[in-house]
């Protein structure tokens, strides 16, 4: 069980992963997320989930080396088994005929919006894809949305590739309204900025939120967010939300709570790591 | 026999000041000379009151009179047969408003300490598995009928372990990744050491051949009818009532206010004490507000203690005579230096330009006419409002069911409070499905969900049959 048969870097630090777990393989849908445990003493870290081939039972994780345990988990190697893997997690997305859906995936979530953006697709949505990452070779997943959509857009934020930020989306939209939107990224600023872009417009855009989560079952209240006036759990109400009623200065700051410790754990296991091996 | 003895030998305990600076378990338990000692002041009654305090029916002066004997194999065999937890019961069961509360010693001086002759015993069966000879019950013929129980805590381990001996094959779901519900996240490690969970799931596991399924989210990855579907002939509900409650007050979602559940789940159940050894981190201010005053509460004060807090005060808008909490707890916290604001109630969380908590606004409060639980209702006093510093605040104001199983339970009705309905032997009303302990009582204890978890188990095992 939890077992990696197939491992990729899609991007350098962006690693992909796919897991046997027939039994989530056999329940989850697009927008769903599971929590992944990576060693025994290791924290419960909730990832959306990129995919799922209930034929060979397995789940796809796609993710950023950017902490301690996710810098373990870019370790796993195929044949290792993870300590723990809860799902699936949250609602699926909602998904119907909208019409046309703007879709757009940061970095990482490019991933799971693809899982997400083909069941748009199936259920007769045309979709305007747009992706965007930091610079070009942290782009993931283009072709495959590229191959999905109606009209696809690439932005980075250094102008590497495509339009430089996503401003230019005021002008897709002026183009061709959508009629519904789906805002994907762990960055809250970029998924504040669609918002606000798609705000004006009146398209209604639904963004799924990253705050920090703990058991992902809805005992704790560690991922509570503001939606609306309301304090909602992000793992049982969500994880997708409005994303016109999002209080993101909430999410921003909650989601920093630990940046110290974050530092302390990442530093201990690196470090900790090369003092080791210089000792021996 | 000998001569009535009213006063109860003292149980060793880690002294307060030396306690609150570490994380291992405060009472040290009995000697054999102390447990015999005790033991033998039992006047083993012929209708003995203490049996009828009990929810799981423990034969006390049996296991009692075994110890005066010291037989300590009898003792443990007599208390196995009621009991599959007794290292937990006796560490955390109320024994003081239970079995404690009808024993005649209780009139005239203390009563017999049958928690700590139950953790003796227990403590030392585990120590000697063989000559104990609990570990290896003969279990009878497998009667080839299956049983999901969902929820590995008191309630759903009890219910397990008595359908197991009974012949059933037992699988556990489990939402975490540990199997022991509120025994392994929420009571901390000062008062149920971990290792004593596992060693009781090990237990049903590795001698009475119960499966766990862990990390299973059940409404979520599968559900009632599925069980029922995929041939389990009765499915038992015990996932508790896990989600927190907050007060609702402006400023509660402020980085540094934590549920007590996710205050405690990090530090029991992730081990964030250990942190960065373990992953989970916590962050514990100088100035610590806990707010409430059940078990929960003191657990929370106790534990911001020993993570290096300065100053933990509980805040509670009504006396001390109406504390939830157990006296035994409530002692222990009072002890180690925790402060109750009396009469008190925050109105509103105040935080910095960071979005950390810096203090709290309260407001005074009177009692007044009693409430509907009996209890004098708190009232605010007009205009007794203030402000106080703490960079940490604590909502333990108790938890309610889940909905995920009942809303994914088609047929499974559900109380206003949310919690699920069933008879006294925990049949709801769907067709094969039994529940109990917090899930249908609401937030109570773990001795209370044992007793509704073996009331089940007769009632499935009959059904069974």
């Amino acid at each position: 069980m939890n077992k990696i048969v197939e491992k990729k870097e899609l991007a350098p630090k962006i690693k992909q992963l796919d897991i046997e777990n027939p039994e989530i393989a056999a329940k989850v849908s697009p927008g769903q997320f599971a929590i992944v445990i990576t060693g025994g003493k290791g924290e419960r870290f909730p990832l959306t989930v990129a995919g799922a081939d209930p034929s060979k039972g397995t789940i796809r994780l796609i993710f950023n080396e950017v902490g301690k345990s996710s810098k373990e988990l870019g370790t796993f190697s195929v044949g290792q088994e993870l300590r723990g893997l809860a799902g699936p997690l949250g609602n699926p997305t909602e998904i119907e005929n909208f019409g046309t859906v703007l879709c757009f995936g940061g970095g990482v979530m490019s991933g799971p919006l693809l899982y997400i953006a083909e069941a748009f697709r199936q259920a007769g949505n045309k979709l305007i894809v747009a992706i965007g990452a930091r610079t070009s070779e942290l782009l993931i997943f283009k072709e495959e949305l590229q191959a999905i959509a109606d009209k696809f857009y690439v932005c980075t934020d250094d102008g590497s590739e495509g339009y430089q930020g996503v401003d230019f989306l005021n002008d897709v939209l002026k183009e061709k309204k959508g009629d519904y939107a789906l805002a994907m990224s762990v960055a809250t600023a970029t998924q504040k900025a669609i918002c606000e872009i798609t705000r004006p417009f009146g398209i209604k855009t639904i963004t799924s939120l990253t705050p920090i989560m703990l058991d992902g079952t809805g005992m704790c209240g560690a991922c509570r967010v503001n939606v609306g006036g309301e304090t909602k759990f992000a793992c049982v109400d969500g994880p997708e939300f409005d994303g016109h009623l999002v209080d993101w200065d909430l999410l921003e700051s909650r989601k920093r709570t630990y940046v110290a410790e974050e530092r302390t754990s990442s530093l201990c296991y690196e470090m900790g790591e090369e003092f080791a091996s210089a000792e021996k | 026999m000998a001569k009535l003895n009213l006063n109860r030998v003292p149980m060793n305990k880690q002294e307060p000041e030396i306690r609150r600076w570490n994380p291992y378990e405060v009472a040290l338990g009995y000697s054999y000379e102390q447990a015999v000692e005790e033991a033998n002041r039992c006047l083993q009654c012929k209708k003995p009151g203490c049996m009828n305090g009990c929810p799981v029916n423990v034969d006390i002066p049996g296991f009692v009179g075994a110890l005066a004997q010291g037989d300590l194999p009898q003792a443990a065999q007599v208390l196995w047969k009621h009991n599959s937890l007794p290292a937990i019961c006796g560490r955390v069961c109320p024994q003081e408003t239970q079995c404690e509360s009808q024993c005649v010693l209780g009139k005239k001086g203390a009563p017999i300490a049958i928690g700590r002759l139950e953790r003796f015993v227990a403590d030392w069966a585990r120590a000697n598995p063989e000559e104990s000879g609990v570990f290896n019950p003969e279990l009878p013929k497998s009667t080839g009928k299956k049983v999901a129980i969902l929820g590995s805590g008191p309630a759903g381990l009890t219910c397990a372990a008595d359908l197991a001996k009974s012949g059933h094959q037992v699988t556990v779901f489990e939402a975490l990744h540990l199997a022991g519900g509120v025994c392994v996240y929420g009571i901390p490690e000062f008062r149920l050491p971990k290792s004593i969970v596992q060693a009781e799931v090990n237990y049903l596991q590795n001698t009475l051949g119960v499966d766990f399924e862990l990390n299973h989210v059940m409404g979520r990855i599968s559900n009632v009818d599925e069980l029922l579907k995929d041939g389990y002939d009765a499915v038992f509900l015990g996932v508790g009532a896990g989600a927190p409650m907050f007060l609702n007050i402006p400023g509660e979602n402020s980085k540094g206010v934590y549920s007590a559940n996710e205050f405690l789940v990090r530090l029991n159940l992730m081990k964030a004490y250990l942190f960065p050894q373990y992953d989970t981190p916590i962050k514990i201010g100088k100035r610590v507000a806990v707010l409430g005053a059940g078990n929960v509460t003191m657990d929370s004060a106790r534990w911001a203690l020993r993570m290096g807090a300065e100053e933990v005060h509980v805040v509670y808008r009504r006396t001390k005579a109406e504390m939830p909490a157990r006296a035994e707890e409530r002692g222990n916290a009072e002890e180690e230096g925790i402060i109750f604001d009396l009469l008190t109630n925050p109105s509103q969380v105040l935080s910095d330009e960071q979005g950390w908590v810096k203090g709290m606004e309260c407001v005074r409060m009177e009692l007044g006419e009693p409430d509907e639980s009996g209890r004098r209702r708190p009232v605010p006093i007009k205009g007794s409002e203030f402000v106080v510093d703490f960079d940490t605040v604590v909502p333990a104001l108790g938890t309610q069911p889940n909905p995920l199983i009942p809303r994914t339970t088609p047929g499974l009705e559900t109380t206003k409070r949310g919690t699920v309905q069933a008879d006294e032997n925990g049949k709801t009303t769907k067709e094969g499905v039994w529940a109990g302990g917090d899930i249908v009582t609401g937030a109570a204890t773990v001795i209370s969900a044992m007793g509704a978890g073996k009331r089940a188990s007769a009632a499935i095992n009959e059904y069974l049959k």
